[in-house]
């Protein structure tokens, strides 16, 4: 019990979660520091007949889930937190996968079908004769990473600066981030496009010099997603707990009143949707390399709604809940869709209506309500108010 | 001479069988069953130089009923039983081959590959069966079919056709034929007459012809010849043409922007419902135009033998399913998620989901065939570059009468008033004693049920598979949001002006792109001016 | 000889601040605290040399054909507390909405003091030029706590960046307590704003009016929902308030106007009807005309509490009128 409660924080009456949150960041990120150290380790250092031993398989698929965390902490920032509900983020995940991918399909040089030692098979194969602008400059990977955090940044800033410059709200804004994400949809599955059409960029051989088909390159990839996720987590905790998630949070729940306080709040929205989409982008980038493939299907509507019931089934507002929410149904997608394929768009369409008519705030809501009703059936749990304002005062 | 032995055999066979008689003279299949049989036996038997003669043999005798003959051996689909040498036709499905008789179109199943032989034919003879059918189909009873035949001989023009052209002119009762016949012999004239004089007499009457063969012979002069005075008439004809031919294909275009405009109106008109009038975002809503596709299917399925009526049956079929669905769905699911929008997203969306796999299971995830019924097939043909399909122009007036009869129920029945009250106060409708969840009900009902009237047009003219909504789902929404929620008529205007839109973009950029840029041109514009093209103004919109 | 001194020194002094002009202007442009000027807000003084502080001249707003505004001159003079009265509908709340850049008007206009047009600004800049507003229903955040309304509301940068990076001085902190003593939270400090009764989220309301030391205050119906105590004590805040600040209330309860107010503006349709104290407003015959004259046809107006009726004057019944339409 003493355990769990410091791993999920006191849900206390009249304690914010804003509070909680603060005080989970340390345990949260220590656990995946160290789950993260205990896989790659038995992974690299046990044989494959040990019964702790965690294959490779395994860590790539990890290191997937932990993509995916870092999106739906994307989405959770910007839906939870601020109440934008975003059906489009998957055009910024994609997006950012892309520009890896466009790197990585460069670095296979003439080790292609064709053999060309600049052109891409598809260029080959739709007789382009020279490389299109936009491809120059990614067999750079310092540029390609520059790329996957510009690009899904700019077109978040142009249609953010657009869209909360002229007011668009709610539902409204949801339709609109859905059409963008199936603009580019439509767009990407064009050859002309010069980005792989429908098949998209695929076959690729290794990043950075290393081999991504490696053991240890994998288990690298997995490592680097975990650091950096609980980088983005605690970055954005801060963010949250700053004077800004504050002002985040009341644009949320009232936010001409937050106008007429005197902030701005297309700004904030913008800036925040801002960095909700480079996050996006980086899971996307670290995506690519671990599943090998990136194709406009990434750009489906259907997955960036997907997203949003991750966050809405650990709970939006909590950024730990849109991690757990992403790793609890990615897994069970994975194995629901071994073991019965037809079911999992029945259970997948089940938990969207279930989740938003019986659990609002989600698993992490749950946690906190029987958190409560616990602590008041032990008497010596309850707490003086004064106690909380102390530690209010001190955060 | 020959065809007046045959008649006077023919007379006497008739007279020698009693009563049949009657029957053999109306039925001239039979009108000289041995003669005829034995030529056509011959047909299997002669070699390729013997084949013209017998088969001018055979028109003679035989005239307009030897059509069919001659254009399956044009076809090379004409065939012949070894053993007793009977001509059959054959029809390849795919890769299996079919066989036929010849004059009953009776399938003839036991036969094998290795029982048939073709009838075999070269180049002089396809030249001649195509003329040959041409001049039998130019003296052919049905007006239409002499049409065709005159617009297929304009291609090549011989003195021969031309002297029967111009005997055929005489005795021609129809305006629009003479007419055609008259191109034909001024074309005839353009390509044969030395003077040039004759000849710029002919391009001045041919400027205002839509035909290809026209246009073809006109350019063919227009670079060609060696007075320029003609290549000028010829080059002025040629501009006046190709003006005509723009104009009609400007009318084509915009004929299928309204097509499109008219399955858009259809797709979000329910929405414009649910959406516009109750506030409630239904992403379930392009499944309930599938729904209604799939109902198509279903009752063409369970009358298969009265195709022609199956519409009738499945639009209301289609009304009721979906309608009764959206029923469900408000009442289980959306009535709790009152006031809160996004969170009524997600739900629906997740029924989306549930109903999308639900017809995977029980139909498979492959596209379904939905017939369409004799009256809706075929084409208005208005002149040679522009025809109209029959199928769009019944969806066009469909889609009108569905929304008008929409917009008259919402004005002036009970349902409709109720329907405006809650959705403008709630509260005050319902302290005034309307019952708000049944009129909730009701309208998303009616909302959803109208989606599956959709679906049953859709279905004639699309695949009909589990991703038919989700097609229709993005584009619905934006038509109504670009209309001005709320608005009825802003969806009318913004459907038909997107499609529009859409269709005169593709030439230009292809239809992806224009599909691309239409969206993001509506993206752009709520950005602009978010309520729409026509908003509802004042407090009460605050 | 003396004045030649002088006037050699003012000149030698001129001369000086030549010479040091640009190195002035450099120095202003390169302050270390002000790395990026365009991150820093626009800080624009009000000119109220005049000692007018808002000038409102010719307004008119009409919805779909209805005039809300109509034809509305209105000027407020610096440290002035006024209250604006008049049935529903006579235009308050929309006036209110107007100078604080809700909703925009069809033509007039609207300055703040006098140089600063409030009609191209939007919501947010006109709060930071210190407009203050409080809303007809308490509109407090209610997710968060009591503390951090409070703070939210604190006159600061309110940049994007700015917030960031902000944390609450010591003189911050001790301006919370202050004002949250003085609306009577400070047990309630870190409870969630959500679990405040409606009283006290009117009181928050006013305290986060309070911290944000506005210049100009707009106070709709300030006393809705509050016990006599408590309107007393907010009277007596009103009242401390002017002078130092520019107070503008909203209010139908007459016996609270009265105690508060020296001047009135009647509002009729629109545009303003009568304008001077109390018993000026209440003797004005335009004012007894419109307002009896349509009484006449209507049945006796209920009066809303006994004080009223006992002092039962014109202007109470008006209001009382207005409250009931």
């Amino acid at each position: 019990m003493t355990f769990m409660n410091t791993l999920f924080g006191q849900g206390r009456n009249g304690l914010q979660s804003r509070q909680q949150a603060g005080q989970k960041t340390l345990p949260f990120v220590a656990i995946l520091v160290i789950s993260t150290l205990l896989a790659c380790a038995s992974n690299l250092l046990l044989t494959e007949d040990s019964p702790l031993y965690v294959s490779t398989y395994t860590i790539t698929l990890l290191g997937k889930y932990l993509c995916y965390a870092m999106l739906a902490l994307a989405v959770d920032i910007i839906w939870g937190y601020c109440g934008i509900l975003s059906l489009g983020h998957g055009a910024f995940f994609a997006l950012g996968g892309y520009a890896m991918g466009m790197y990585l399909m460069r670095q296979i040089g003439d080790r292609g079908v064709y053999g060309d030692p600049v052109l891409p098979d598809f260029m080959v194969f739709l007789d382009w004769k020279s490389l299109p602008w936009f491809w120059q400059g990614m067999d750079q990977f310092w540029f390609a990473i520059l790329m996957a955090v510009v690009i899904p940044g700019l077109l978040a800033f142009i249609f953010g600066w657009l869209a909360f410059r002229s007011r668009v709200t709610g539902v409204y804004l949801s339709i609109m981030t859905q059409a963008l994400t199936y603009a580019l949809l439509l767009a990407f599955f064009r050859n002309e496009m010069g980005f792989g059409g429908n098949n998209g960029l695929t076959d690729f051989k290794e990043i950075l010099g290393f081999d991504l088909q490696a053991d240890a390159t994998r288990v690298s990839l997995f490592a680097i997603t975990a650091f950096l996720l609980a980088v983005i987590f605690i970055i954005s905790q801060y963010l949250m707990n700053s004077r800004m998630g504050k002002v985040i949070l009341a644009i949320r729940d009232g936010e001409s009143r937050a106008r007429f306080m005197g902030y701005h709040t297309e700004r904030y929205k913008v800036w925040l949707f801002v960095y909700s989409a480079i996050i996006a982008g980086i899971a996307g980038a670290l995506y690519v390399p671990q599943v090998g493939i990136i194709n406009p299907g990434e750009f489906s509507p259907i997955n960036s709604i997907e997203i949003v019931i991750w966050v809405a089934v650990g709970g939006r507002g909590t950024l730990i809940g849109a991690i757990i929410g992403a790793l609890i149904i990615n897994y069970a997608k994975t194995r629901f869709t071994a073991l019965f394929p037809e079911a999992w768009l029945f259970a997948l369409g089940g938990l969207f209506v279930l989740v938003t008519l019986y659990l609002p705030k989600g698993l992490m809501g749950l946690w906190e309500t029987l958190q409560t009703k616990l602590n008041k059936a032990a008497p010596e749990a309850e707490i003086e108010p004064k106690d909380e304002i102390k530690t209010g005062v001190s955060s | 001479m020959k065809p007046i032995i045959t008649l006077i055999y023919c007379f006497l066979v008739s007279l020698s069988t009693g009563l049949m008689a009657n029957d053999l003279a109306n039925n001239p299949t039979s009108l000289n069953p041995q003669t005829s049989n034995e030529l056509r036996l011959a047909l299997t038997q002669v070699k390729l130089k013997a084949m013209p003669p017998l088969l001018m043999q055979i028109k003679q005798l035989e005239e307009q009923q030897a059509l069919p003959l001659f254009k399956t051996l044009l076809a090379g689909r004409l065939y012949y039983v070894k053993a007793d040498k009977r001509l059959i036709q054959m029809q390849k499905k795919g890769k299996e081959r079919h066989y036929f008789s010849l004059e009953t179109d009776q399938p003839l199943s036991e036969l094998s590959k290795n029982q048939v032989k073709k009838v075999k034919l070269n180049n002089a003879v396809r030249r001649l069966l195509k003329s040959t059918i041409a001049e039998l189909e130019l003296n052919h009873p049905d007006p239409e079919l002499r049409q065709a035949a005159i617009e297929s001989l304009l291609k090549n023009l011989d003195s021969k056709l031309i002297a029967q052209l111009e005997q055929r002119r005489s005795l021609e009762t129809q305006e629009k034929i003479r007419e055609l016949i008259q191109v034909a012999l001024n074309l005839f004239q353009l390509k044969t007459n030395p003077s040039p004089a004759k000849q710029i007499e002919a391009i001045e009457k041919l400027a205002d012809r839509l035909e290809i063969p026209v246009k073809n012979q006109l350019t063919q002069v227009a670079e060609n010849s060696i007075h320029p005075e003609v290549k000028q008439a010829a080059i002025r004809a040629l501009t006046k043409i190709e003006h005509a031919t723009n104009r009609y294909a400007l009318v084509d275009q915009l004929f299928f922007g309204l097509s499109l405009g008219s399955v858009l109106l259809l797709a979000s008109i329910g929405l414009a419902i649910t959406f516009g009038v109750m506030g409630v975002i239904n992403m379930a809503h392009g499944e309930m135009i599938m729904l209604g596709a799939y109902t198509t299917y279903v009752v063409q399925l369970l009358m298969p033998n009265h195709i022609d009526y199956s519409l009738w049956v499945a639009i209301p079929a289609a009304f009721m399913v979906s309608g009764l669905m959206g029923v469900i769905i408000e009442r289980g699911v959306i009535r709790h998620l009152h006031g809160r929008p996004l969170e009524t997203l997600l739900a629906t969306f997740g029924i989306s989901l549930i109903l999308q796999q639900l017809v995977r299971s029980v139909f498979s995830p492959l596209n379904r065939q939905v017939f369409s019924p004799s009256w809706m097939t075929g084409s208005l043909e208005i002149n040679p570059v522009l025809s109209l399909t029959l199928n769009r122009l019944y969806i066009l007036a469909f889609a009108l009468i569905v929304f008008f009869a929409l917009l008259t129920l919402l004005r002036k029945t009970s349902l409709g008033l109720n329907v405006r009250a809650v959705s403008q106060n709630r509260n005050m409708a319902k302290a005034m004693g309307v019952k708000t969840g049944w009129v909730d009900a009701m309208t998303f009902g009616l909302g959803s049920g109208i989606a599956g009237i959709a679906g049953v047009a859709l279905s004639q003219l699309t695949n009909v598979g589990p991703n038919l909504g989700q097609a229709y789902i993005i584009d619905s929404f934006m038509v109504v949001v670009f209309g001005g929620v709320g608005n009825l008529f802003g969806t009318l205007v913004a459907a038909f002006s997107l499609g529009i839109a859409t269709k005169f973009l593709e030439p230009m950029t292809g239809a992806v792109l224009a599909a691309i840029i239409v969206l993001v041109f509506i993206i752009l514009f709520i950005q602009k001016r978010p309520k729409g093209l026509f908003p509802q103004k004042g407090r009460a919109a605050e | 000889m003396s004045q030649n001194n002088a006037k050699q020194f003012d000149d030698l002094k001129r001369f000086e601040a030549k010479l040091n002009a640009p190195f002035q202007s450099l120095k202003t442009s390169f302050r270390r605290d002000q790395v990026w000027p365009f991150l820093m807000p626009n800080e624009t003084k009000a000119n109220i040399d005049k000692n007018i502080l808002l000038y409102i001249e010719g307004l008119n707003l009409s919805f779909d054909g209805f005039k809300a505004l109509n034809d509305l001159n209105l000027y407020i003079n610096q440290g002035e507390l006024r209250c604006l009265i008049g049935a529903n509908g006579a235009g308050k709340s929309t006036l209110m909405d107007v100078i604080t850049g809700k909703t925009q008007c069809d033509s007039g206009q609207v300055y703040f003091g006098q140089n600063i047009d409030l009609l191209k600004q939007d919501e947010a800049s006109i709060a930071n030029l210190g407009i203050g507003r409080k809303f007809q229903k308490p509109t407090v955040f209610e997710q968060q706590s009591v503390f951090d309304n409070l703070e939210l509301s604190l006159k600061a940068n309110k940049g994007v960046l700015p917030t960031l990076w902000a944390k609450i001085t010591p003189l911050q902190q001790d301006k919370i307590q202050h004002v949250l003593s003085i609306i009577g939270l400070s047990k309630q400090a870190y409870q969630l704003a959500g679990s405040l009764s409606h009283g006290q989220k009117q009181w928050l309301e006013i305290g986060m009016l309070l911290v944000s030391e506005p210049r100009l205050l707009l106070v709709d119906e300030p006393v809705a929902g509050m016990t006599p105590q408590e309107t007393e004590r907010t009277a007596e805040l009103l009242t401390s308030l002017a002078g130092e600040r520019t107070v503008i209330v909203v209010e139908h309860d007459m016996e609270f106007v009265r105690s508060i107010a020296n001047k009135v503006t009647v509002l009729h349709q629109g545009s303003v009807l009568a304008e001077g104290s109390m018993q000026e407003a209440q003797s004005n015959p335009e004012v007894i005309e419109v307002y009896l004259g349509e009484e006449a046809a209507t049945p006796a107006p209920k009066v809303k509490n006994p004080i009223d009726k006992a002092n039962n004057n014109k202007v109470s019944l008006i209001a009382d009128k207005g409250v009931k339409i």
